[in-house]
């Protein structure tokens, strides 16, 4: 089995690492976010809200990948609006593999982020409460700075869950080469292609070895978490 | 301008319903032991928690008020917090710690008293190095400095030596005493160890089941003259001054009622020393004993006898002093003492606390 990788692997090896790169840089904000709701703050339907944004982590992702379709379509309200008023447009596009990985791969950043912000001493908050540290400060300068390496190893997981995203994404934008064909999809092309085989075990390969390579840097970056809060 | 605190507050089965005064310098020191309130009581005080209802006011500025519906967020108090735990973060420098406070205080301290905080509390070489390095002492010492540099108007300390060992305390307690000396800044003192109140307290507030039970100075809490039943007498305290230093190496030490020896103290005439005279160091005699190697016998009346298991409490005034005598029952039979009888004290040993002021 030739290791060398042929430029169209190449290709979906990139774009794996771009629509996942940008999958969880963009929802990190809304975790972030979200974590802090669910973690500091109790309102009515709390229990309502984390069900639902739990639901990609249960729900089968050929229906995640419609439900895109239907919100995100060009035809549909919120996909033609965002078509029409910003030129975007989600659909045969890398830019809607990236909202596939990123919804997908939601829950995964924001129950890290929400476990470390827990684990943060809510006493060292309360001392810099007395030293006259307003909560947003507090925020950005205690307990995000404690619960960052957390965070980051929450990341992490959450890029590699989304490397391996494969029914959202076939089924909301396709499978075009170099546009939205990732690894999964490029796996899956070249087990339906005659003699495709060897393709599919390298790129399977390939695929164990970066989950392998980013799981490694989550634990080791959740290991620096733990000393630093000790 | 004095600190007014009343509060009521029912967490569970237990309820606090405590007010008390402290004075405007000095410490006031919160005793009582686990489980009074003295925790639920600071924490109101910084607004850590918010109380059921209560008034709290530093002289003129009212930080709560349940029934004016007023209550000024933690972060606008100006309440140094001394933690019991010291509760520094973890991933700031000694140095960032100190400055995280004082960096947020309106006025700010000027760089002189940030240099005299880490002189006061040998903290020089600590400032490079992370909190998870530091000893127990080390911590406190720190967290100390952080609430001193916030310019707080009024200092808490929750236990702050109950997590350390002897040695430890020992280590601490001189930094304690000179911050009360120089400070000029009013603390409230929360402690279960009556020897670090005697210490450190000037003005005693006793607290048990969340009620105020006694309140009064240190010299009447070590006479055990305050109504919390469960203090019993430790010893006497009070005020002393430094009067001569004698060629034979003795420094004289007067108090309203009398003189005491001790050995010499390198301090000028007229230096203000707290003295500590413990019940088990003070003997009594009917007549005045000449032949004894003791330097200190003081003439005393009884004032009361408060008997005690197989032991009594002689509760004694010399002049205007109270000092206690801890005597077996079976010494009180022997001599026959009864209140308001003179009796002769021999004092075997003083302990002379640091004071820094002259």
């Amino acid at each position: 089995m030739p290791l060398i990788l042929t430029p169209p692997e190449i290709e979906a090896l990139l774009l794996s690492l771009k629509v996942s790169g940008v999958a969880v840089a963009a929802a990190l904000p809304l975790a972030l976010a979200a974590a802090f709701a669910l973690a500091n703050r109790d309102f009515p339907g709390k229990v309502l809200v984390d069900g639902i944004l739990h639901l990609p982590l249960v729900l089968p992702p050929v229906a995640m990948g419609y439900l895109l379709l239907v919100l995100f379509g060009t035809r549909a309200p919120l996909g033609a609006f965002l078509l029409e008023h910003f030129g975007i447009r989600f659909v045969f596009s890398w830019i809607g593999a990236a909202l596939a990985a990123a919804v997908l791969t939601f829950p995964f950043q924001m129950r890290a982020i929400r476990l470390s912000l827990e684990s943060v001493d809510p006493g060292l908050a309360d001392a810099a409460r007395t030293l006259g540290a307003r909560p947003l400060d507090r925020f950005f300068n205690i307990t995000l700075p404690l619960a960052l390496p957390g965070i980051v190893a929450g990341s992490i997981t959450a890029f590699a869950a989304s490397l391996g995203e494969f029914g959202a994404i076939i089924t909301f934008v396709s499978n075009i080469p170099g546009e939205t064909r990732t690894l999964p999809l490029a796996i899956y092309t070249a087990l339906q292609a005659p003699g495709g085989d060897v393709v599919a075990a390298r790129l399977a390969a390939l695929s164990i070895g970066l989950a392998l390579l980013f799981m490694t840097l989550a634990e080791f970056a959740g290991r620096r978490a733990r000393w630093s809060t000790r | 301008m004095s600190i007014a605190v009343s509060l009521r507050h029912q967490a569970g089965a237990f309820m606090l319903d405590a007010a008390f005064h402290m004075p405007p310098t000095g410490v006031t020191a919160l005793f009582g032991p686990s489980g009074a309130g003295k925790t639920t009581i600071v924490q109101a005080i910084a607004g850590l928690i918010q109380p059921q209802s209560g008034r709290i006011a530093i002289g003129e500025r009212i930080l709560l008020d349940t029934g004016a519906g007023l209550a000024v967020p933690a972060h606008d108090r100006r309440i140094g917090y001394v933690f019991q735990d010291a509760r520094l973060f973890p991933h700031l420098t000694v140095e960032r710690n100190l400055l995280f406070g004082w960096r947020r205080a309106r006025p700010r301290a000027d760089g002189d008293e940030i240099a005299r905080v880490i002189a006061l509390l040998g903290l020089a070489p600590l400032l490079a190095r992370k909190p998870r390095g530091l000893s127990g002492g080390e911590k406190s010492r720190v967290a100390l400095g952080r609430a001193l540099l916030s310019r707080p108007a009024l200092l808490l300390l929750d236990e702050p030596l109950s997590a350390l060992d002897a040695a430890r305390k020992a280590e601490i307690l001189p930094y304690l005493e000179r911050l009360r000396d120089s400070a000029g800044l009013p603390m409230l003192y929360v402690s279960h160890a009556a020897e670090e109140v005697l210490r450190l307290a000037d003005h005693v507030v006793l607290l048990a089941g969340g009620r105020v039970t006694g309140e009064g100075s240190v010299f009447d809490f070590a006479a055990g003259d305050l109504d919390g039943a469960m203090v019993r007498a430790t010893g006497a305290v009070f005020e002393t001054r430094v009067a001569a230093q004698r060629e034979d190496g003795l420094t004289v030490l007067s108090f309203d009622g009398g003189e005491l020896l001790v050995s010499r103290l390198a301090r000028a005439v007229g230096t203000a020393l707290r003295v500590r005279i413990r019940a088990e160091d003070i003997l009594l005699a009917r007549l005045r004993p000449d032949s004894i190697s003791a330097n200190n016998i003081l003439e005393t009346r009884i004032a009361a006898i408060r008997p005690s298991g197989s032991e009594a409490d002689i509760h004694l005034r010399c002049g205007g002093t109270p000092l206690t005598a801890r005597i077996t029952q079976s010494s009180l039979a022997r001599l026959s003492l009864r209140e308001g009888e003179g009796v002769f004290a021999i004092v075997k040993s003083v302990t002379v606390d640091a004071r820094m002021k002259d």
